[in-house]
């Protein structure tokens, strides 16, 4: 079985048009939406939920004021500024609360309660294209790894029963705690970038992360009309750093358009971005010798 | 006044308001790049680099000749960074979260503090603003601490008065809301599409609770559909500025350039957004009533 991860490092590149065109194109798949942050591709792919699944990740603390002898213990130790000083008994700011059980741990008193945190939802759904593993964090919720790491395991699993040799990912922004659980094991990250100087200095560090990881990569330069200079400088790179370039795709209005027809670059322009989506995926298929490869 | 300029979807233009922002900005103000994982401010306000120095978190380093494998710390540990199997201690170290409680509950003096480099910090002046900005080491999986770190160090370079705009990054979970939860004010920059109108969505729901004054940039106005404004409507968010939907925008970005001084069009509608900002940076109303 194969995981193909798409990513960028800066966001905003064109990961998720890219993962909906190719979910079309590299049928049969397992699809899934690895940004549990600000999950998008749901919005091209209108999944239709089969199963809907509470996801609850670590605890947070919660101080009983009845029970609060205001020692200051919990201020002390705390290492993430969580406890608010009040009149009363402080209280515990759960967008600080690291969930460490420190606090709870210490309290003389026990006067902390340590409650499961429920973070988000996860779903599996069927789309047109097959099926789809998602989810949502709840907005200002962390523990997103866990999450991540949670669906890809759901997608080797419905991939395994259902025999289906290929799992296709839309990874997250950024190269962190996410972007690690995205990226740790999978057989290739197809990086989007664009020719702008954030496009190359973030392709530079998911290339970094990729090789830290060992996870072999390919670059897809989207936008890359913008500037013939970057685009050259970003050709370059991947050249000096062995990476393939994968293919590329103009700066176009067409992308936005397909977006808000709520369709793939290969159904809004099937001849046209449509096609260089359908020659980037067969440079994928070949890299990695899949049956779909022409 | 302190102003984040976040989003909830990636690439909407973050980077382009705060870097303009920073050149039309009226009063003293400092830069600083809290998007530790992919910071980009720097590539295009050019500071004069004055320093750099290492972050570290304090992390737990076994010594087992003390261990007595009581599992007290593997039992506090909530991230599965310490472990004891049978007679062997074992530190996770990249999984560590660095809340000290192993090394408090340790009886024995069997953990010791040690360190796990987080990324660095570097410092310097673009113009006459001081600038500031975190780099994540690659494989660092955390990045509130580099960021908290950051934030510590803005003191030292830049005085207490004096204005300042953060670049944060995407997305709405705990980096997002860390970099914005100091601010007076939050920008949310995004773009009239469908990415962009459910991702604002998702922003307005992360950083309500916080109870900060929002108002939303809405670049590349012209393109997509009008979804973001109807949102803003809804949520009774004031839709600050537009940045119209122009190629050429695109290339001054492409081209490394601030596009307030590449595009006079976009200077006037930052310096406008500017004084908007400065207008929502209000007493809140507690205070008033007091004084």
């Amino acid at each position: 079985m194969d995981e193909i991860v798409i990513l960028s490092g800066k966001g905003g590149t064109g990961k998720t048009s890219l993962t909906a065109a190719l979910a079309q194109v590299a049928q049969p798949a397992v699809i899934c939406d690895l940004d549990v942050d600000a999950p998008d591709l749901h919005l091209l792919l209108a999944p239709q939920r089969l199963e809907t699944h509470v996801f609850q990740s670590g605890h947070e603390a919660a101080i009983r004021p009845e029970d609060c002898t205001q020692c200051g213990i919990c201020a002390q130790m705390c290492r993430y500024d969580a406890v608010i000083p009040a009149q009363a008994a402080p209280t515990i700011d759960p967008l600080h609360c690291e969930g460490c059980k420190v606090c709870v741990t210490f309290c003389p008193a026990g006067a902390i309660d340590w409650r499961p945190r429920t973070c988000g939802e996860w779903y599996h759904s069927r789309t047109r294209f097959g099926r789809m593993v998602h989810a949502q964090l709840y907005p200002a919720q962390e523990n997103s790894g866990r999450l991540v790491a949670l669906l890809r395991q759901q997608a080797q699993e419905l991939a395994r029963q259902q025999r289906i040799p290929l799992i296709l990912s839309d990874g997250p922004p950024g190269i962190g705690c996410p972007v690690i659980s995205s990226l740790s094991g999978a057989s290739f990250a197809v990086i989007v970038t664009e020719p702008t100087p954030s496009g190359r200095h973030d392709l530079a560090r998911i290339v970094d992360l990729c090789a830290h990881f060992k996870v072999p990569a390919g670059v897809v330069v989207n936008k890359y009309d913008l500037s013939a200079p970057r685009a050259e400088e970003i050709a370059a790179d991947c050249a000096a750093r062995g990476l393939a370039l994968l293919g590329r795709l103009p700066y176009d209005p067409a992308v936005t358009a397909a977006m808000v027809a709520r369709q793939t670059l290969t159904e809004f322009a099937p001849g046209g971005l449509g096609e260089q989506v359908g020659r980037i995926w067969q440079a994928v298929a070949a890299r990695l010798g899949l049956p779909q490869a022409a | 006044m302190k102003i984040a300029v976040a989003s909830g979807k990636g690439g909407t233009g973050k980077t382009t308001v705060a870097a303009s922002l920073i050149h039309v900005w009226p009063d003293p103000v400092a830069a600083m790049d809290l998007d530790v994982e992919a910071p980009n401010l720097h590539l295009f306000l050019h500071p004069e680099e004055i320093g750099r120095c290492r972050a570290f978190m304090e992390i737990p380093e076994p010594d087992e000749s003390r261990c007595t494998f009581c599992r007290k710390c593997s039992d506090i540990c909530q991230f599965a960074a310490v472990k004891v199997l049978g007679e062997v201690l074992m530190v996770f170290p990249e999984m560590c979260h660095g809340c000290g409680g192993c090394l408090a509950v340790c009886p024995e003096g069997a953990l010791r503090p040690g360190k796990r480099e987080l990324g660095e910090i570097i410092w310097g002046t673009a113009g006459a603003a001081p600038f500031i900005m975190g780099r994540s080491r690659i494989g660092e999986a955390m990045s509130p601490p580099l960021m908290r770190q950051v934030k510590a160090h803005l003191s030292r370079i830049a005085p207490p008065q004096i204005d300042l705009i953060i670049d944060a990054p995407p997305g709405v979970s705990c980096p997002a809301v860390n970099a914005v939860m100091d601010a007076d004010v939050i920008v949310l920059v995004t773009e009239p599409t469908p990415f962009g109108a459910f991702d604002l969505g998702l922003a307005f729901k992360a950083f309500a609770p916080l109870g900060k004054p929002m108002g939303v940039v809405v670049n590349r106005a012209g393109i997509g559909e009008d979804a973001v404004y109807r949102l803003c409507e809804r949520q009774k968010i004031a839709v600050l500025a537009e940045i119209p939907y122009d190629r050429a925008i695109a290339e001054a970005y492409a081209e490394g350039r601030v596009v307030a001084d590449a595009v006079p069009a976009v200077r006037g509608i930052v310096e406008a957004l500017a004084r908007q900002l400065q207008a929502m940076d209000r007493p809140a109303p507690k205070e008033v009533l007091h004084g």
